[in-house]
């Protein structure tokens, strides 16, 4: 499977791809240029983008085309607009957006144009976790080039469109990827998530329309509006068409990200992209796209990526992010980190996460140390049950709970292996093979 | 202390880029933050609503959600070592001991003699490259524990 076509990180194959003119030599902005001077309508832009199918990037897989016709008519609501490009990318496992935007700051901001030509903006926003400095230098930079070359701001290339696109930073907080955290976040506040209705569309930034789209999900635009729909379809499966990127981590002998159609097994990720598990080892779990999507057992490996096979297998595409986990490795101890990150990252705001991430915590520090029993396994599944579904303001719940619904769906011995224990029966903390240094230096 | 005339020129032009002013409370927050040994004192806290025009609380309420701003004084140089699932299964355990070994300080507290303050950080978006520590606010991939003595003591 290698050979399959490429487009998103074909540019940062080249030399200094974040500079305008490197941008410019490969066909850069040539596409918001041709949008504007034919000019191409909003509305057949949004009928592109719908037919072509993508599905966002950001975790929900939910249709970008679909999303960007939910912005109210201009003609009967004068509103300002605006988009929040959710650059926070802190799901764990995740670092695909920050290759693009360290790599291809341009083609994201091409992206954004588009977008906002599309949606009629007055205003873009790039929300960039506060703790990639290197995206914001280089956004920032590609912004001021831009600006300086007619490209942002008012009058873009003489058209008399005008839009403005800004950086953000964030400053550390997972709950402020959730779209409506991320507004609050902008908007100089703390980051608890909004209920919603009303949604983004008609009451976002400033009580304003607005449009939260991925970094990724906003950079395959201008490669679908050049190419066209029917390009784009023709990469990937019918229900989750392109590439996507593919950051694959754990223990495998290349970690690193891929772009790879939609659709390829995850066994032939693992091994004929990432190198195959690290030292000769056996798979025993993976993780299919980010930690809320759990540990799933080596043995379905096989499953293609792409949306709905993985949802078929109890689990969730989410965000691409594959993590590897070997033999050695203890999947009541991983769920611990895990658990541990979601009671960290809890807003407190409704008391099904609140309580449930820290019970999930303590339950789980206790079976990992041998001093569990089996009873705290069951209540384990009862309390990740209370998590889910729907049942709190925003999906941290969800994310926290299903994780751990998965991993004891596919490995409940395990769990049950822990209780009265005395210590953990994988690792043994005194022969710590899962964070032995010998693993660590054996990678390439 | 006020805000000295550099600072408040930075703010104002971040608070240019936003409808409204109090959107640029964070991205000031860091600059100041920056500008003023790694933290945010009360004085800070202070000065930032007084530009801001909000109370020094409704300042406070945010900077303390958001887990990069410190509220309390730092080392002269803040080591932060990842410990999500990347990181945890590619040797976290062994790198974050190796640190708190290199500088006397247990995750979560500042040295005695105040050169580092050490914590522990969830993901950071380089899983791809674990384990890894951030030294500075810069991030340093692919860490071999048997080297972070050598990275930490070779800081100004
Ligand atoms: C707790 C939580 C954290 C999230 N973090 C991110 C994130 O870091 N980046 C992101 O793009 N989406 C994140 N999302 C999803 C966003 O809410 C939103 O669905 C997404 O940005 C929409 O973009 P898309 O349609 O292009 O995928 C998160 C969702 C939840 C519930
Ligand atoms: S589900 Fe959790 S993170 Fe989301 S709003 Fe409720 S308490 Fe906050
Ligand atoms: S888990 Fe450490 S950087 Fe992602």
């Amino acid at each position: 499977m290698s050979g399959h076509e490429t487009y998103l990180l074909d540019r940062t194959r080249t030399a200094a791809s974040h500079t305008l003119e490197v941008y410019r030599a490969s066909g850069g902005y040539q596409t918001i240029e041709r949008v504007l001077k034919q000019p191409i309508t909003p509305l057949e832009i949004i009928d592109e983008m719908k037919a072509s199918g993508l599905r966002g990037r950001g975790g929900a897989g939910f249709p970008t085309g679909l999303k960007w016709s939910f912005m109210p008519d201009r003609a009967t609501d004068q509103r300002p607009r605006y988009m929040a490009v959710n650059a926070d990318e802190s799901e764990p496992g995740t670092c695909k957006d920050r290759v693009l935007m360290e790599e291809d700051p341009h083609g994201l901001l091409e992206g954004c144009l588009i977008a906002a030509w599309a949606m009629g903006l007055e205003g873009v926003y790039i929300y960039i976790r506060g703790e990639y400095l290197e995206c914001h230098r280089r956004m920032q930079g590609a912004l001021d080039e831009a600006r300086a070359a007619g490209l942002v701001g008012s009058d873009i290339l003489g058209s008399g469109f005008s839009c403005e696109i800004n950086v953000h930073p964030g400053a550390g907080a997972y709950i402020c990827g959730e779209e409506t955290g991320l507004m609050e976040s902008l908007e100089g506040k703390r980051g608890p998530p909004r209920p919603k209705p009303p949604f983004p569309a008609g009451f976002g930034l400033w009580g304003n329309p607005t449009t939260v789209n991925n970094v990724e999900s906003i950079f395959n635009v201008p490669f679908i509006i050049e190419r066209g729909a029917e390009w784009f379809k023709n990469i990937g499966v019918d229900t989750s068409p392109g590439n996507f990127l593919c950051g694959i981590s754990g223990h495998v002998e290349k970690p690193g990200v891929y772009e790879l159609p939609l659709g390829l097994s995850a066994k032939t990720i693992v091994e004929e992209f990432a190198g195959g598990v690290w030292q000769g080892r056996q798979l025993k779990a993976w993780i299919p796209g980010g930690s809320s999507t759990g540990f799933v057992a080596g043995s379905l490996i096989d499953t293609p990526m792409d949306h709905n096979s993985i949802k078929a297998i109890g689990s969730m595409f989410g965000t691409g992010a594959m993590v590897i986990l070997d033999e050695t490795a203890c999947i009541v101890e991983a769920s611990l980190v895990l658990a541990r990150f979601y009671e960290h990252e809890s807003c407190g705001q409704c008391s099904q996460c609140r309580e449930g991430t820290q019970w999930l915590t303590q339950i789980l520090a206790r079976l990992e140390s041998g001093a569990g029993t089996l009873e705290d396994v069951d209540m384990l599944e009862h309390i990740a049950g209370g998590m889910t579904p729907g049942k709190t303001i925003c999906a941290l719940s969800d994310a926290a709970a299903i994780p751990l619904q998965v991993a004891l769906s596919h490995f409940r011995g395990e769990f049950e292996a822990h209780a009265g224990a005395g210590c953990c029966p994988v690792t043994d903390q005194s022969k710590v093979p899962v964070t032995d240094q010998s693993e660590v230096k054996a990678q390439p | 202390m006020a805000l000295s005339t550099e600072l408040a020129t930075d703010f104002a032009a971040l608070a240019a880029k936003y409808p409204e002013r109090r959107a640029a409370l964070i991205p000031a927050l860091h600059r100041l933050q920056a500008m003023r040994d790694g933290w945010l004192s009360p004085e800070s806290i202070e000065d930032c609503a007084e530009w801001f025009e909000l109370e020094p609380v409704e300042v406070y309420a945010v900077a303390s959600f958001y887990p990069m701003f410190h509220l309390a004084p730092v080392g002269e140089h803040v080591v932060g070592v990842c410990r999500n699932i990347a990181c945890h299964l590619r040797g976290a355990g062994r790198v974050l001991a190796e640190v708190e070994n290199a500088t006397g300080a247990k995750a979560g507290s500042t040295s005695e003699n105040g050169r580092f303050t050490v914590e522990t950080l969830e993901c950071q978006g380089a899983c791809t490259a674990a384990p890894m520590i951030v030294v500075d606010g810069e991030y340093i991939e692919n860490i071999d524990p048997a080297g972070v003595g050598e990275i930490l003591g070779g800081l100004e």
